[in-house]
């Protein structure tokens, strides 16, 4: 395991520029997740990390050795794709196995069985060591992939998405097996993923992307709670955050230079019935029954908001309602992030 | 538009039963969802609806009539599958208008036409464009439109948003509904994605190995599920199921498990000494250092607003959604309640919910 250093990383595909000027320093064990949306940039990163693709400036240093001009199989670092893709007339066990056998490495039968039988025990595959890569269901042959990335033992995994692929209740139980190998090898690990709930849950760090630029870098609760601009804010949360003017409320007393607040459902108190002048006069639109959220869509001030139901409220579709803001998030006019 | 009756249909490939006898009504102007894993049947129902499979036994009536084996094309149903095939050659307005020119249509028709659809889809902007440079979303809309566009009886919709990201997905989940309460047109709508179907469905058939195990409203599904599976299948995380050796009475209104008495609602049916399960969504557990079910915390997973805290106890794992601002560390032992009236009991041999207080508004409603 090592750390990973990227300096001033920029690649542009014609005139797309899909990494601008991208500094990252991974800590050594540390779970990096790069989050953003289709075409941000993220999977340009990994295949820069990897070796696929070369930067068009900057450094990028694997354990502290400058990797930016080594080919991709003298880096030492694993792939793991979206797809799955195993030798589909090999085994499981041959599919684990085939990194161990690169002559390269040279390795005796003895280790490459151990090692082996030690990654099938982590991911529960022990079992299917003898069967075909192909008489598998989808999340066992995820796990192959996985596996047959962690049989080397690499200064860092690359992952591009490999839980996306699988149902939503598959991908709850890999995302937390993952998470439980990773803490207990110690790995180092540069994720991408487009999945809010991915990046918060696996992530030591999350690093937010937007159109090549990394905007942000934090633990998922700093990213949460202390977003640097509206962009970051609108990343996380579900429901997503509420932006509104702040004359919305003229009774709140907002930062000078604030033009915006950002109001999650942990910002704002609903209340039934009108209040006061000045305070947030609102009617409910419509409630969203999502079984464990239900979203309550409220008509304020002419805008939509979107906001968690407590579970004991009495709220109903129609209802007018008063809602108080309790330290929101304020934004600039540029979507700066104002802190008071 | 037009009601879709399906009675006792089934359809078999070879020895594989794909779907079971399954019986439902599809109501003018609902949005029904048939919703399942890969290989439960509801994709091979859905094209049965559509004429592109024959059933082996059963009837399909679309608007009173008697479509079972009527050919595709003579059914006034128009299909939206989840790769939009767009005709990569043409424009926006020629891709959503080519069903109404193969039909023969005036070309000032058409255009009237295609424009209205573009209203409705808010794509006007888009008419002229190439399809090919747009993005996701976008070509999705156009899909759409062509569906749209034919002013069909119904409208049957394979996985049509499983090719986009899972954000933009709940965006698309709230135009498709949104969509739907201006059209008000007959939708059945299949999909794997529980959450897509909680947010869009009047009605939920959920289904497994060909069978339709309930069928009722997103809300009641959620609450009351009617077999472990339906419980298993909706909610994420998904509901709890605690272990449980017992019998209960008519009337008993709790349930011991270890040590603990779990106060549930009244049971409204009587169950030998048994393999139960006490099933409970992880919203409704909440954690207290003292007394209740005993467990240690094995994780902790932050989301925000609330974070999911996994319990190792003696009788299974437990799941609780609790406020992000509590207090949960890794390692320590707690004691876990629930809400007693959201409590289902099943018989985990057959997999069904017993009846309680809970339950029996179910069957009445």
């Amino acid at each position: 395991m090592a750390d990973v250093q990227l300096h001033s990383v920029s690649k542009s595909f014609g005139s797309t520029k899909a990494v601008q000027s991208l500094s990252l320093d991974i800590a050594d064990g540390e779970f990096l997740v790069l989050l953003g949306p289709t075409g941000a940039g993220k999977t340009t990163l990994l295949r820069l990390v990897a070796g696929l693709e070369k930067p068009d400036t900057g450094s990028i240093a694997l354990g502290g050795i400058d990797a930016t001009h080594l080919p991709p199989a003298a880096r030492d670092v694993t792939f793991v794709f979206q797809q799955y893709s195993l030798y589909p007339h090999l085994t499981v066990f041959e599919n684990l196995a085939f990194p161990l056998r690169s002559p390269v490495r040279a390795l005796d039968e003895t280790t490459i069985r151990n090692r082996v039988n030690d990654v099938a025990r982590l991911l529960k595959i022990e079992d299917k060591l003898g069967n075909a890569a192909t008489r598998l269901s989808g999340g066992q042959m995820q796990r192959v992939a996985i596996g047959r990335a962690l049989v080397r033992s690499p200064a860092c995994y690359l992952m591009d998405e490999p839980l996306s692929s699988l149902d939503a209740k598959l991908r709850g139980e890999l995302r937390v097996e993952l998470k439980r190998i990773q803490a207990e090898l110690g790995s180092t690990i540069l994720y991408v993923t487009h999945d809010q709930i991915e990046a918060m849950t696996l992530s030591t760090r999350i690093g937010v992307m937007d159109e090549g630029h990394l905007v942000q870098v934090g633990t998922p609760r700093e990213i949460y709670t202390d977003p640097i601009n509206m962009y970051v804010a609108s990343r996380l949360g579900m429901p997503a955050i509420n932006f509104v003017p702040v004359s919305t409320f003229p009774a709140l007393a907002a930062p000078a230079s604030a033009t915006i607040m950002g109001l999650r459902t942990e910002h704002l108190s609903i209340k039934k019935g009108r209040g006061g002048e000045g305070e947030g006069a609102g009617t409910v639109r419509w409630i969203e029954h999502l079984g464990d959220q239900n979203h309550v869509h409220i008509t304020l001030d002419g805008q939509d908001i979107v906001t968690l139901s407590d579970p004991d409220s009495d709220v109903q579709q129609g209802d007018s309602v008063t809602i108080t803001p309790t330290h929101p998030l304020y934004f600039d006019k540029h979507g700066l992030r104002v802190r008071n | 538009m037009a009601e879709i009756a399906i009675t006792n249909l089934k359809k078999n490939f070879g020895e594989f039963v794909a779907v079971r006898d399954s019986t439902f009504t599809v109501k003018d102007g609902e949005f029904f969802c048939l919703l399942g894993p890969s290989g439960c049947g509801k994709t091979t129902t859905l094209r049965m609806i559509a004429g592109l499979e024959l059933p082996t036994e059963g009837e399909i009536r679309l608007g009173g009539n008697d479509v079972t084996f009527k050919r595709a094309s003579e059914r006034d149903i128009a299909f939206v599958f989840q790769l939009f095939a767009l005709y990569p050659h043409m424009n926006v307005s020629a891709n959503i208008g080519f069903p109404l020119k193969c039909d023969g249509l005036p070309s000032a028709e058409i255009k009237r036409r295609v424009e209205e659809t573009a209203t409705i889809l808010r794509i006007t902007s888009l008419l002229d464009k190439p399809v090919s440079g747009l993005s996701g979303g976008d070509r999705q809309r156009v899909a759409l439109g062509r569906a749209i566009v034919r002013q069909p009886m119904a409208f049957l919709m394979d996985e049509p948003l499983g090719a986009l990201d899972s954000e933009f997905r709940h965006v698309m989940c709230g135009e498709l509904r949104a969509l739907h309460n201006r059209l008000k047109a007959t939708t059945v709508y299949v999909t794997h994605d529980q959450l897509e179907a909680m947010s869009m469905a009047d009605v939920i058939a959920v289904m497994n190995n060909g069978v339709v195990e309930q069928l009722a409203s997103p809300r009641e599904i959620y609450d009351r599920p009617a077999t472990m599976f339906v419980a298993d299948f909706i909610g994420s995380p998904s509901m709890n199921f605690v272990d449980a050796r017992a019998g209960l009475a008519i009337g008993s209104t709790s349930l011991r498990i270890g040590d603990e008495d779990i106060t549930i609602p009244a049971m409204r049916e009587s169950i030998s000494e048994n393999d139960l399960a006490l099933g409970v969504r992880p919203e409704q557990v909440t954690l207290k250092a003292e007394g209740g079910l005993r467990g240690e915390v094995f994780g902790v997973e932050y989301l925000g607003t609330t974070q999911i805290v996994t319990v190792t106890t003696s009788h299974g794992i437990v799941k609780a959604r609790i406020g992000a601002d509590q207090h949960a560390a890794l390692g320590e032992t707690v004691g876990l309640s629930f809400r007693p009236d959201k409590i289902s009991i099943f018989d985990k041999a057959s997999g069904r919910a017993l009846k309680s207080v809970l339950h029996e508004g179910a069957a009445h409603g």
